[in-house]
């Protein structure tokens, strides 16, 4: 089935289209839309439909996700997992939190654990640093981190599947 | 002399801290009302009174910036409020979002009408999801309040604010790669000129300021120009107000602390700070984010011939107050005002390769001197950390590091080359250390 957007999606659409006086601009808010709609990542058929609603090629819009991390031209676990090790965070021990998670996980920074449940990397300064060690679960930051706690984040990770 | 200050911060720890009832209680947009019942070049020249600089790294006044906007122009203006925070070690336009919108809201207000423009776009990095959250809630409530739309608190003057998101790069913090970012390109920077004051957003006059700056837009009004400017203790540098500062890393008690302009880094690291954990004598300091040459607690303060700096004259960095000018004179910049830690247990090497690997990581790629340049540093670095590096390719890192300086479109390559540099003039022993005995007198660790 090719794809679309819920009504919902489409009202917000709207709303963003509304908010710039060309369509380009909606280009990034579209596509985290989008991204959200399809699984957490933007496939070629996903690129194509931005491209075609906002008059824009494929190249640009192409272009447009691979420039930036957060957009996911591949698929990734249904659950993503950032540790910050910038220095304010490597300071305070983010090196063993990183392979505290990649232990548990079974899995190196950088991969999605085999049931594709979470997708575990290392991010780019969060801008928590008075709260380091770090980080950052789908939309939640979790600041001040101890092995225990991170223990518990991922308890709750793995167990709600 | 350590002047703490809560203009901006006063309701910080209390649960509502983020909404219209209790920022109107505490006198919220008496400003905004004062500003939009003056002309628009008066608020300017309040603005410029205040002596607010750049809160977001370059340190440029605003009330100047501001002037350079078109008086009459055809083509519509924008006002764009860079919160792309992600600066390693930079924590501060996160805090007013979450807990402090609606004075970002009121200078976004305030900012418009100074500068002729309908529309705000306060550009946001999309990790940062509570603090759009909060944005869009002050927004709509202000919005309901008649403080913004067709008649913002009674002025026949549409104004509009809107939230727009980012997608993970810290390059988008560069204005003119955030303006490409907000027309939906990559964001790669523009070369300048033309300026965003003539041809910025959708190639209209537009204004990009720092999220403590708009915000201390709305205290310079409240308070009048120049009764803000004098709260700082470098009034005389024309460096006013008050401001946020960050501390991180090896301190006892990291955070964000607020303070008149001027405070020394022995104040906010030993003061507000709380000290270095476990009381070890500090290694060195990077004072205002990873793009700012390190510090180390013996440097002295010399500037010759500037009367200015004659109290200073001959003491250590950590008792000159900061501000955009002194911190410049002192071989680093001010930069965003918040200080990264190390104490003398943390390895200046493994501390210096993992900043590296920031830049190599956050840049864009346009420029050749810049793409190349980081990679190679990150390379030599993780040679040298793996003991296989040579002296000559010591002496690279420096010729690699200079020739990216000054040879790229935007100042990301300066805020990579200057701190890689300070770090191998400044411990160049510990580099050798590693590239001749493999780094075994190094505690080869970055925590405690």
């Amino acid at each position: 089935m090719a794809f679309s957007l819920d009504a919902e999606r489409e009202q917000e659409l709207s709303r963003i289209l509304a908010r710039y006086p060309n369509k380009q601009a909606a280009c990034i808010p579209m596509l985290h839309l989008c991204q959200s709609a399809n699984g957490n990542w933007l496939s070629d058929e996903v690129i194509g439909f931005v491209a075609e609603r906002l008059d824009l090629s494929t190249a640009h819009v192409k272009g447009v996700v691979t420039f930036y991390s957060l957009l996911n031209d591949k698929p990734t676990g249904q659950h993503q997992l950032w540790v910050c090790r910038t220095l304010s965070c490597a300071l305070r021990g983010s090196g063993d939190i990183l392979s505290h998670c990649e232990k548990r996980l079974k899995i190196h920074a950088g991969e999605t654990t085999a049931d594709g449940n979470v997708t575990l990397q290392t991010a780019e300064c969060l801008a928590a640093c008075a709260g380091a060690p770090m980080l950052q679960v789908d939309q939640t930051y979790h600041e001040n981190l101890t092995l225990e706690a991170v223990d518990a984040i991922l308890d709750r990770l793995t167990q709600r599947g | 002399m350590l002047k703490q200050t809560d203009y901006i911060s006063k309701n910080y720890d209390k649960p509502d801290s983020f909404k219209l009832a209790l920022y109107e209680a505490s006198g919220g947009y008496r400003a905004a009302r004062k500003a939009l019942a003056m002309p628009r070049e008066a608020v300017v020249e309040e603005v410029k009174k205040a002596h607010i600089r750049g809160r977001g790294g370059a340190g440029f006044d605003c009330g100047t910036k501001w002037s350079f906007m078109p008086k009459e122009s055809k083509k519509p203006h924008y006002l764009v409020v860079n919160a792309d925070e992600g600066e390693p070690g930079t924590i501060k336009d996160r805090t007013i979002m979450e807990r402090n919108p609606h004075l970002l809201i009121e200078g976004c207000i305030i900012g418009c009408h100074a500068i002729g423009a309908n529309v705000c776009y306060i550009y946001v990095r999309h990790e940062l999801h509570l603090a759009k959250e909060r944005l869009w809630g002050a927004i709509a409530e202000a919005k309901a309040k008649g403080y913004l739309g067709e008649r913002p608190l009674g002025k026949a003057f549409p104004i509009e604010i809107y939230v727009h998101t980012g997608a993970g790069a810290y390059i988008c913090g560069e204005e003119t790669a955030l303006l490409n970012s907000l027309e939906g390109k990559r964001g790669e920077p523009r070369l300048k000129p033309p300026f965003p004051a003539q041809a910025g957003a959708f190639g209209c006059p537009t204004s990009v300021n720092n999220v403590e700056t708009v915000a201390a837009v709305t205290l310079a009004l409240e308070l009048g120009g120049d009764a803000f400017s004098r709260l700082s203790a470098l009034h005389e540098f024309n460096d006013g107000g008050v401001r946020l500062y960050g501390v991180s890393g090896h301190v006892k008690r990291p955070g964000v602390y607020e303070a008149a302009v001027g405070l020394t880094l022995r104040e906010l690291i030993y003061d507000l700070g709380g000290g270095i954990l476990g009381d070890r004598p500090m290694l060195g300091v990077i004072p205002g984010g990873s793009s700012c040459p390190i510090l180390l607690p013996d440097e002295l303060v010399h500037v010759p011939g500037d009367a200015r700096f004659a109290p200073y004259e001959g003491k250590s960095v950590l008792d000159l107050p900061m501000g955009v000018d002194t911190m410049r004179n002192v071989g680093t910049m001010l930069g965003t005002c918040c200080a990264i830690v190390l104490s003398d247990e943390a390895d200046p090497v493994l501390a210096c390769r993992n900043l590296m690997a920031f830049y190599k990581h956050e840049s864009c790629g346009q420029c050749t001197p810049c793409r190349e340049g980081c990679g190679w540093l990150d390379g030599i670095l993780d040679k040298i950390v793996a003991g296989k590096a040579s002296l000559e390719e010591l002496d690279l890192i420096s010729e690699v590091a200079s020739n990216v300086s000054g040879n790229t479109i935007c100042a990301f390559g300066d805020g990579m080359a200057g701190p890689m540099l300070a770090f191998v003039r400044k411990f160049r022993g510990a580099f050798e250390d590693y590239i001749l005995n493999g780094g075994q007198h190094q505690t080869r660790r970055l925590a405690l």
